[in-house]
């Protein structure tokens, strides 16, 4: 059996990509990936600790994780669909069309 | 040690039956459209023509190997073995078989029975999409790409309809490992006759999903020239065109399983004479098990011949309009039975 | 044999996930996404989430991902320039959560002495899970539902064609 330390350092550096994703990329759709990118390393965290603690709600959890995350790119994506019909482009630090 | 070789075996004759399989289902789709067109087929190589696929094999790799320019040389390389890859994967969680008497034990005729492999199957199944997809986009084609977009929006639109079709049987055996549903089709009715609205949904739904006519809109040639696959040449378009098939097999086998009894013969199988050679009931598990395949792979490639093309939005219309709820209406009458069974 | 499968799957994912945030080529990111669900559902099927890893090929591989790549082809994305390093206002921001986070999981790495040596050999079936999400969980489940609903019709909308005829609250848009 692996340690499962290694595992939770995993999802942390998992974790620390997506964060940098978000941060340092400027198209939308890279930034959106990088999310589903942290939300996995999340999702790993609750299946190592549902494993120690012997309860299976981790990963009932994870299960609406995936859910969400499935709903969260579906109007994502028709929302960058949306800005790139009318922008013809998809730079998140050209993006103001909600600035006045 | 022997359970590891036992398996190593298992994969490797699976491995082989199926590219055998692959290699002479293109034989034999050319026969069954030439006497369907009142032809007589490929008889040059060989007796039948049965040398057929082994020269076609060595023309593919003679061929020249041609990249378009423009094109993302690793994806375009990468994108056939994507597509192959899931259909043979699938083959894995499939019973083709019950046991055989081997190594003094008796050896499961599967190469891994998950608990899972239900899920396994669409998990997989999900993913060739990714092989059409990678190819069309990285050919740099304008017809490739509209064909690699029809051939993802097809298949995920039928992949609903696939899993719907076959919720009722899990509801029926309640298990999600298919050598249990095969086992449950062994003592009670096959699902074919018990659920023939969500048998006929699957072999829809099926023939959707290997891109087989009549949906084979994303390589429909008067419109897309070849589809995702227009700017392939030698060995890479041959993985196109053998993932094609292996998908086929594996939607075979697939619809042998869950629908028709798997490897099981009625009545002939509980004869004494079976029970005392086991042996031979083995191996008359595994012959019935091709043999319901083979007719399964007959239907698809006469089907093929018979019927002519969808058009796009009727294809999307049928799906989402038609055999979306269908798919409800069936769990839901499914349902009911049970509820009525249970009170 | 499990400790040198994880470590391989860990490597891959982590490699990959490097690769999403540094291809200039969303295509390119997004394939690499791909192997790294893949390498996170062989370390789920490596602690018995054998559900979990069906899911998470089906749904982030077979769905989401399906859906980028499809988004990605339909935009015709041109590859973009990569930043030559962060401006610096996000520069700092990231600095610091990453200590935040390094923090807090050093936090989590002193607690875990409660932990140590507790594997509970937990096996995630499908029934089980199916148990707990009907009876226990079945509000928050049913719930989820409504969410995805309400997720298709929002998608529907927002991507919708425009219509030929735009009515004139639409043109004041």
């Amino acid at each position: 059996m692996f340690d499962y330390n290694h595992a939770l350092i995993l999802a942390f550096m998992l974790f620390t990509l997506g964060t940098a994703g978000v941060l340092l990329r400027r198209s939308a759709l890279v930034v959106f990936m990088s999310i589903e990118l942290m939300l996995n390393a999340v999702n790993l965290v609750l299946v190592v600790f549902s494993r120690l603690r012997g309860d299976l709600d981790g990963q009932v959890i994870c299960f609406f994780i995936m859910a969400v995350a499935a709903a969260e790119a579906a109007v994502g994506l028709a929302i960058i669909i949306a800005f790139f019909k009318r922008k013809k482009h998809v730079d998140l630090d050209r993006a103001s069309l909600l600035r006045s | 040690m022997t359970g590891l070789l036992i398996t190593l075996g298992k994969i490797l004759a699976v491995f082989t039956v199926t590219m055998l399989t692959v290699a002479y289902l293109t034989l034999l789709e050319r026969k069954v459209c030439a006497y369907i067109q009142l032809r007589k087929g490929p008889n040059r190589v060989g007796p039948w023509g049965l040398f057929q696929p082994i020269a076609d094999g060595l023309k593919f790799v003679f061929k020249e190997d041609f990249v378009p320019a423009g094109a993302n040389r690793a994806l375009h390389a990468v994108a056939p073995v994507l597509a192959m890859a899931p259909a043979l994967t699938t083959c894995a969680v499939i019973p083709f078989g019950s046991t055989l008497p081997m190594f003094g034990g008796e050896v499961n005729m599967i190469i891994a029975d998950l608990s899972i492999g239900v899920l396994f199957v669409f998990a997989i199944g999900s993913l060739s999409v990714y092989g059409l997809i990678t190819g069309g986009w990285a050919s740099n084609n304008k017809y490739a790409l509209f064909g690699a977009l029809r051939a993802g929006a097809q298949m995920i639109s039928y992949e609903i309809t696939l899993g719907l079709a076959i919720i009722p049987i899990i509801m029926a055996t309640g298990s999600l490992r298919l050598s249990d549903i095969v086992a449950y089709q062994g003592a009670h009715p096959w699902f074919m006759i018990v659920q023939p609205l969500g048998f006929l949904l699957f072999v829809v739904a099926s023939f959707a999903e290997t891109n087989r006519l009549p949906f084979d809109i994303p390589e429909a040639e008067p419109e897309l020239v070849a589809g995702y696959h227009t700017e392939y040449s030698s060995m890479k378009f041959a993985g196109f065109y053998m993932g094609e098939y292996a998908a086929m097999i594996t939607a075979a086998a697939l619809i042998v399983t869950l629908f028709c009894g798997g490897y099981h013969l009625p009545w002939l199988e509980n004869l004494n004479f079976f029970k005392e050679h086991a042996t031979l009931l083995g191996l008359l598990h595994i012959g019935t098990f091709l043999a319901k395949m083979g007719i399964c792979l007959f239907g698809f490639i006469w089907v093929r011949w018979s019927l002519p093309r969808f058009r796009y939005d009727q294809l999307m219309k049928l799906g989402w309009k038609v055999l979306l709820p269908l798919g409800l209406i069936n769990i839901l009458i499914y349902g009911l039975f049970t509820l009525k069974d249970s009170i | 044999m499990e400790t040198v499968l994880f470590y391989l799957f860990a490597a891959l994912t982590l490699a990959s996930g490097l690769m999403v945030i540094t291809r200039r080529n969303p295509v390119a990111s997004a394939l690499y996404l791909v192997l790294c669900f893949f390498g996170l559902a062989g370390i789920y099927v490596l602690m018995d989430a054998y559900f979990l890893a069906a899911i998470q090929i089906a749904v982030y591989a077979g769905a989401i991902m399906v859906l980028f790549l499809f988004v990605i082809m339909l935009l015709r994305l041109e590859p973009t320039e990569l930043p030559s390093f962060m401006n610096s206002w996000s520069k700092r921001l990231y600095v610091a959560v990453t200590l935040v986070l390094g923090g807090v999981f050093l936090g989590l790495d002193l607690m875990r002495t409660v932990n140590t040596g507790a594997d509970s050999a937990l096996t995630g079936e499908a029934g089980a899970i199916a148990d707990r999400l009907f009876n226990r969980y079945l509000l928050p489940f049913e719930v989820t539902a409504l969410l995805l609903l309400v997720a298709i019709v929002g998608a529907v909308v927002m991507a919708r064609r425009e219509s030929p005829k735009p009515t004139a609250s639409m043109e004041e848009v």
